[in-house]
C-alpha cells in the first residue's frame, strides 16, 4: 500500500511518521558525520579552527573527529599530497568501512593548488579516490568548510 | 633461558599527535624506547624548486605557507633577504608595522604550542582555550592583510597597506587582556600537577648537544644558551626595543614550555613599544617594476622565528626569477634531536617530547 | 668589530692553507672558497681553534658544470660569523662528510644528496630524508624538468 501526500500529511499531525529505513539511515548519517582527523599542511589548522569555539562544528553535528579509519566515515583531505603520502591516504580510505564519503578541502586537495607544478605534489586527490564535495580556497575560511559540509549533507540525504 | 626482543611502533605518518604528516618509527624494548628514527617528507611541497619559476615578488605568498603557524615571519625574512640583495631601505613606518606583525606571529605561534601541548597530553579543554585567544590574532591579520592566516602583508619593500582605523583599538584591547589569558593558562594548562610531572625532567637535551646539533630558537634557550638573534645579530630595527630573553635551567620539557610562556609576556612588551613609538610616514619604498638583483649576488639572511634560527638563501643570476632559494627551516634541525633525547624514556615520553620541540611540518619539509 | 678578528683568523688559515685557500668578501660575509679535499681540515680548524661553533647552514647550488657546496658559521657566544664554500665537477660530486666534526650535518647532507645527488664520503647513513626511497633523479638539479 502506497500513501499519497495527503494521507502522510494527516498522519503527521497525528506524530506518527511513515518512511523508508533508508531514509531513516541517511538522516542519521548526514547528520552526524564522524570525520578522520587527517591533514597536512596549512589546511588542517583552519579545521582546527572550525572545530573550536569561535566556529564550533559541534553545532552541525560533526565534532567526533576521530584518530583511527576504522570508526570514521569522511574523510576530509585537507592539504596537498605529496609522493610519499599517496600510499597512506590510500590506505586509509581502504581501511574506513562503508558508506564513506571524501570532501577535499582547500586548492591543493583540489588540483594541486600553488604547488601544482611542483615534483612532488599529486594534481589533487581526485586522482587517486572519488571526491564528493570540492571546498576552494587557499585555506578555506571555517563558514566556507561548513557549507562544503552542508551540501555534503544534502548529498547524503538524497542518498 | 629468557631473552626478550625489541619490537616496533609506529607512530604517523596519520596520528593526531604528530603535528601534520611526520613517522616515526620506536623500537621499544618493553616500554622503553631503544631508537626513533623518524622519517621524513610526507608534507614535501618542491618549494624551493617552485621558488625557481617564479619572480621574486610571486614567491612572497609561498613563504607564509612555509611556517603557517607564525605566517608573517617567514614572510619578513624572505622579504628582508631580498632587500638586502637590491639595497633598499624600508620606511621607518613600515619597519615598526613588520615588528608588530612579527610579534603578534610569534605569540600566535605559542599560543597553539602550549595548546597542542595540552592536547597531546589528552586536555583538549587547552586547545579550544588557546584557539580562542588566537582568534583575536586572526582577526587583526584579517583587517590588515585580509586573509585570516596566510596573509602577505609584509612585502618587499614595506607593507601592502597602512594600518586602518580599527587596528590600534583591537591590538591594545588584546595587550591588555594578555595577562588575564596568561593566568588562565596557568591555572588550566601549565598550573596543572599532571602536566608538570609528564613534563618536568622529561626530554632533557643538554646544552652541548643542542649547539652540537644545530638547535635554536626557545629549544636552545631553554638548555639554558642565551642566543637570541634579536640581540645577537639584530634585524630591521630590533636593536631600538627594551625586551629579554628568558632562559632554562635543565632542558627538560617543562623548561621548553616555560620559555615561550615568558616569551610570549616578551613580545607583547615589544608591541607596547612599537605602538607608542610608530612615526607617520611612508609604508613602501620605491621597489623596481620588475625586481632583478645584480647578477651573481648572494644573500644569506636568518631572523629568529618562533622556531628558531630562520634563514634564506638566495642566488642572483641577472634575471628576475632567482637561480637557488634554499629555505635553512629550523623545525628540520630541531627534530633531529628526537631520537637523542627520547632513548631509555618511555613511548608516551616521546609524544611529550615531540611536542616540546614544537615542529612544523610545513617549514621543515617544504 | 669582526673585522680585525677575521683579519687574525684569515691571516692564520692562509699559513696553514697555502695553496688551496681563497678569500673573497661582500658587504655582509666573507668567503673561504677551498678544494673539496681541504674542507674537512679547514673545517677543524675552524671548530677547535677560532670558536665557530655552530653550523647554521649546509646547502648547494648547481652552476651547470660544476656544484657549489656552501656552509655558513657563526660562533655562538660571540657572534661572529664566516662562510665556506667549495666546488665539485658535476660527474663526480662528492665532498667528505662533516658529521664528526658538526652533528647538525647529518640530516643536511642528507637533503643535499636527497635534491641535489651530491655523495657526502663518510657520512653514517646518506639515505633520502625528504622524496621516497623509489624516486628517481635529483629534483634540484638544473637538468630535471618538472612535469606541470
Amino acid at each position: 500500500m502506497v500513501l499519497e501526500d495527503n494521507d502522510s500529511e494527516l498522519l503527521e499531525k497525528h506524530n506518527i511518521f511513515v518512511t523508508t529505513l533508508e531514509k531513516l539511515w541517511n538522516w542519521g548519517r548526514s547528520h552526524s558525520f564522524w570525520p578522520l582527523s587527517y591533514g597536512c599542511n596549512c589546511c588542517p589548522i583552519e579545521m582546527m579552527a572550525s572545530g573550536a569555539n569561535r566556529f564550533d562544528i559541534a553545532r552541525y553535528g560533526y565534532e567526533v573527529f576521530r584518530a583511527s579509519p576504522r570508526q570514521a566515515d569522511l574523510l576530509l583531505v585537507a592539504g596537498p599530497i605529496s609522493l610519499k603520502m599517496k600510499p597512506v591516504v590510500e590506505r586509509l580510505y581502504a581501511q574506513m568501512p562503508e558508506p564513506k564519503w571524501v570532501l577535499a578541502m582547500g586548492n591543493c586537495a583540489i588540483s594541486g593548488g600553488p604547488f601544482k607544478d611542483g615534483y612532488s605534489i599529486l594534481p589533487g586527490v581526485d586522482s587517486i579516490l572519488e571526491v564528493d564535495v570540492y571546498v576552494p580556497g587557499c585555506p578555506p575560511r571555517p563558514e566556507a568548510l561548513f557549507y562544503g559540509l552542508l551540501e555534503l549533507k544534502k548529498k547524503v540525504e538524497k542518498l | 633461558m629468557l631473552s626478550s626482543e625489541t619490537y616496533t611502533i609506529n607512530i604517523g605518518p596519520q596520528h593526531p599527535s604528530v603535528h601534520g604528516g611526520l613517522h616515526v618509527e620506536a623500537i621499544m624494548d618493553g616500554e622503553l624506547v631503544k631508537d626513533a628514527i623518524v622519517h621524513l617528507g610526507y608534507d614535501h611541497r618542491s618549494m624551493e624548486k617552485i621558488a625557481e619559476n617564479r619572480t621574486y615578488a610571486q614567491f612572497v605568498p609561498y613563504t607564509s605557507r612555509l611556517d603557517y603557524l607564525a605566517s608573517q615571519l617567514p614572510t619578513m625574512a624572505y622579504c628582508q633577504t631580498v632587500e638586502k640583495m637590491l639595497h633598499l631601505e624600508v620606511p621607518e613606518r613600515a619597519e615598526y608595522i613588520r615588528v608588530i606583525m612579527a610579534e603578534l606571529s610569534r605569540i600566535a605561534s605559542h599560543l597553539i604550542y602550549v595548546g597542542s601541548l595540552a592536547n597531546d597530553l589528552a586536555g583538549v579543554t587547552g586547545l579550544i582555550y588557546c584557539l580562542r585567544d588566537r582568534e583575536r590574532i586572526m582577526d587583526m591579520f584579517e583587517m590588515t592583510g585580509g586573509q585570516r592566516m596566510l596573509s602577505s602583508y609584509i612585502r618587499i619593500g614595506g607593507v601592502a597597506d597602512d594600518l586602518p582605523d580599527e587596528f590600534f583599538p583591537a591590538v591594545r584591547s588584546f595587550l591588555n587582556d594578555l595577562p588575564q589569558m596568561l593566568a588562565e593558562y596557568e591555572g588550566l594548562i601549565t598550573g596543572n600537577e599532571i602536566l608538570q610531572a609528564r613534563t618536568k625532567g622529561i626530554g632533557i637535551l643538554s646544552a652541548e648537544d643542542a649547539i652540537k646539533y644545530g638547535v635554536t630558537g626557545s629549544n636552545l634557550r631553554a638548555s639554558g644558551i642565551a642566543y637570541d638573534i634579536r640581540k645577537a645579530e639584530p634585524y630591521g630595527i630590533y636593536d631600538r626595543f627594551d625586551f629579554e630573553v628568558p632562559l632554562g635551567k635543565t632542558g627538560d620539557c617543562w623548561d621548553r614550555t616555560e620559555v615561550r610562556m615568558q616569551e610570549i609576556v616578551q613580545s607583547a612588551a615589544i608591541i607596547s613599544q612599537a605602538l607608542i613609538l610608530l612615526p607617520e610616514g611612508e609604508i613602501k619604498a620605491k621597489v623596481p617594476r620588475v625586481i632583478k638583483p645584480e647578477k651573481g649576488t648572494e644573500v644569506y639572511h636568518h631572523i629568529e622565528s618562533s622556531k628558531g634560527e630562520l634563514g634564506f638563501y638566495i642566488v642572483s643570476d641577472g634575471g628576475e626569477k632567482p637561480y637557488r632559494v634554499h629555505v635553512r627551516a629550523p623545525s628540520f634541525i630541531n627534530m633531529m634531536v628526537l631520537p637523542l633525547i627520547s632513548r631509555g624514556y618511555k613511548l608516551q615520553d616521546l609524544i611529550v617530547n615531540l611536542a616540546s620541540l614544537d615542529p612544523v611540518l610545513g617549514e621543515s619539509d617544504r | 668589530m669582526q673585522d680585525s678578528f677575521l683579519d687574525d683568523i684569515l691571516k692564520d688559515l692562509q699559513e696553514r692553507f697555502p695553496d688551496s685557500l681563497q678569500v673573497s668578501q661582500d658587504e655582509w660575509l666573507t668567503y673561504l672558497l677551498v678544494k673539496p679535499e681541504s674542507v674537512q681540515p679547514l673545517m677543524t680548524e675552524l671548530k677547535d681553534k677560532h670558536g665557530f661553533n655552530h653550523l647554521a647552514n649546509l646547502c648547494a647550488v648547481d652552476y651547470n658544470e660544476e656544484f657549489e657546496v656552501i656552509y655558513h658559521l657563526y660562533s655562538i657566544p660571540l657572534s661572529h660569523r664566516i662562510s665556506v664554500k667549495t666546488r665539485v665537477p658535476r660527474d663526480k660530486a662528492q665532498v667528505s662528510s662533516l658529521v664528526e666534526i658538526y652533528p647538525t650535518a647529518d640530516w643536511q647532507e642528507r637533503e643535499a644528496y636527497d635534491l641535489m645527488g651530491i655523495i657526502f664520503a663518510g657520512h653514517p647513513n646518506l639515505i633520502r630524508v625528504l622524496l621516497p626511497d623509489d624516486f628517481v633523479g635529483h629534483p634540484l638539479r638544473k637538468d630535471f624538468t618538472m612535469k606541470g
